[in-house]
């Protein structure tokens, strides 16, 4: 009796605990092209993490006796015109892309999602400036606006994640804005505004929490972009700045000047935003199909 | 339909008049003079009277609403103003660049719509099918591919298999065709991959979505053969957002295409902008913003019409 007890009660405890692995089998087995998404994504930030690990070099270490070496048993992937190996900055440089792009979405899709939301539940006159606002930052492409925000304030990683948020602030409170337009009639916001509660509360803590799909769909759809953004930036030279290890950079260092000498200098690194690109673009069109396919735009 | 026309137009100049006035302020807040830039650059001694005398010769030492207005009254008369680096008015210097980067634009539009148009149909009609799925991850990998190191791959090809360089002087199409497409045909292929990526979706999406109404059904019921149906009935149809999202590409593409005019060494509009900012050339920057809006607001505003006139239930809405 005391056991069959026990056993269930580990059966129910096992299922509880299983559920995440039971979202995530449903999920690759629904859909195999964002389950592989999500999987280069995962192999990516244990590379970013353990990369102090697994890279045979210094990315910083130049070695003037090794220059310009194509791909070998030394140098995997050969070394770049200062001797530095090619695949260490290769695996130092997924750390720069995870951190700017995840930074860089996370800080756009929240402020987007507060500015969105805000507009939404105030309405009226408020509501249109921020409109007409959001819409002037729309009309630029990305890039020139991430641009224009390194004109104002200089180069440097901290300077491009806020470069690379501003473009991203208007199309996520774009998005958010009509998700919350159809929460502002529901019968609890109204409770809660009979009640009393200030605006901020509501927002915050009402409001919020129930645009959580799109919130998610947005960030995972613009992490792909920040990479590719980022790595636009530092090809430009108004990015990341040397020495740090970019892929971006590393492209820039590469581009003409060493094409027909060296061209594994200029293969490897577009491989590799390519690829990350590529995973997070499949990982947030399945994410998005389930949970919301209205979202579906482009 | 007159009024609609009428009421878009208008709505453009408020607009405009507020990325005037933000950029103009933003980059004004800045610190940084550029006077100190230019000198600093030099390594000359810059006595204070000489950077005053350039200050005022930019007329840096007016007021700044002075210097917005002064800068705003021009623009209907087409006088941006002069850059603060080179010392050539402004207007000038768009407008040697601009033809080409129209010409790239249009190239790469094309390039674009002839890829995702049909890809998009056919991935549509054999949905699921390992045609659709390839189609699929070929358009998603022209979303991740970065457009600048295609252009590299491309550049890296040509040296290494052909020894043959894309002609670095730009040509003008009307002097010598044959030059002017050798050159520019390669960013146009790598933009327009990209570009055709977002097209083929949408082409896919709609397309597939207009399969399931009831006139193609009645099309098919009529006997009609399925290649008619397709393009008299379905495509005609899918065509609207199609061109929405085809036109709002294309905007973004005249002043948007920076790194891939680095990277083929093309004089447009997009290095211009790098290296104005590189420079800090604020009135260059202000005007090469404006100019990029405008464009953006002014394809927006054609493809709305475009639309317009295709459906006519928008125009009387």
């Amino acid at each position: 009796m005391v056991n069959a007890n026990v056993d269930s009660m580990a059966l129910l405890v096992a299922q509880r605990s299983n559920r995440w692995l039971d979202v995530s089998v449903r999920f690759a087995r629904r859909r195999p092209l964002g389950a592989a998404g999500a999987a280069i994504v995962v192999l990516m930030g244990l590379m970013a993490a353990l990369a102090e690990l697994i890279s045979p070099f210094n990315p910083l270490a130049t070695n003037y006796g090794a220059m310009l070496q194509a791909p070998g048993a030394a140098h995997w992937l050969g070394t770049d015109a200062f001797g530095r190996d090619v695949m260490t900055r290769i695996i130092y440089g997924s750390r720069t892309a995870l951190w700017v792009g995840f930074a860089s979405s996370f800080m756009g899709a929240t402020f987007g999602a507060i500015i969105g939301v805000a507009s939404a539940y105030f309405g009226g006159k408020a509501d249109l400036i921020i409109q007409r606002f959001m819409d002037m930052l729309l009309s630029f492409p990305l890039i020139v606006l991430a641009l224009v925000v390194v004109a104002v304030l200089g180069t440097g990683s901290t300077n491009v994640i806020l470069a690379i948020t501003v473009p991203m602030i208007p199309r996520c409170a774009l998005v958010l804005r009509s998700s919350a337009l159809s929460l502002r009639e529901t019968p609890f916001v109204e409770a809660s505004r009979a009640l009393g509660t200030g605006h901020v509360r509501i927002i915050f803590r009402h409001m919020l929490p129930n645009v959580m799909a799109p919130y998610l769909i947005m960030l995972t759809a613009f992490l792909g972009q920040a990479i590719l953004l980022e790595a636009s930036l530092s090809f430009l030279g108004l990015g990341v700045t040397e020495p740090e290890a970019a892929w971006g950079l590393m492209l820039r260092g590469a581009a003409v000047e060493f094409a027909e000498q060296a061209p594994w200098m200029a293969i490897y690194p577009g491989v590799a935003i390519s690829l990350s690109v590529f995973a997070f673009n499949l990982f947030g069109d399945s994410l998005r199909d389930a949970l919301d396919p209205k979202l579906r735009v482009s | 339909m007159r009024l609609y026309v009428l009421k878009r137009l208008l709505l453009m100049i408020p607009t405009l008049l507020g990325v005037a006035v933000v950029v103009f302020f933003v980059l004004r807040v800045l610190p940084g003079d550029i006077v100190e830039l230019k000198y600093a650059g030099t390594g000359a001694y810059a006595p204070k009277e000489a950077m005053d005398r350039e200050r005022a010769q930019l007329g840096l030492d007016q007021p700044l609403w002075k210097q917005f207005t002064t800068w705003i009254v021009g623009i209907p008369r087409l006088d941006f103003g002069t850059s603060m680096w080179t010392g050539q008015p402004i207007s000038h210097e768009i407008a040697i660049r601009l033809e080409l980067s129209i010409e790239l634009a249009l190239m790469a539009t094309f390039v674009a719509v002839l890829i995702s148009v049909p890809l998009g149909t056919l991935a549509a009609v054999k949905q699921d099918t390992w045609i659709d799925y390839c189609v699929r991850v070929f358009s998603i990998a022209g979303l991740a591919i970065p457009s600048f190191w295609l252009g590299i791959i491309i550049i890296l090809a040509f040296v290494i298999y052909f020894h043959w360089l894309p002609p670095l002087i730009f040509t003008s199409f009307w002097v010598d065709p044959k030059e002017n497409l050798l050159q520019l045909i390669w960013p146009a292929l790598a933009v327009g991959y990209r570009y055709s990526a977002v097209a083929t979706r949408m082409t896919r999406s709609t397309i597939l979505e207009v399969l399931r109404e009831d006139y193609i059904r009645t099309a098919r019921a009529k006997g009609l053969w399925e290649q008619a149906v397709l393009i008299r009935h379905a495509l005609k149809n899918a065509l609207l957002p199609i061109i929405t999202v085809i036109g709002l590409e294309f905007a973004f593409l005249v002043g948007g295409l920076v790194v891939t005019e680095q990277v083929f060494n093309l004089n447009g509009i997009g290095k211009l902008f790098v290296e104005a900012i590189s420079q800090r050339d604020y009135t260059m920057v202000q005007s090469l913003v404006l100019l990029t809006s405008f464009v953006f607001i002014f394809v927006n505003f054609t493809t709305d019409l475009v639309n317009a006139w295709l459906d006519p239930r928008i125009r009387y809405q």
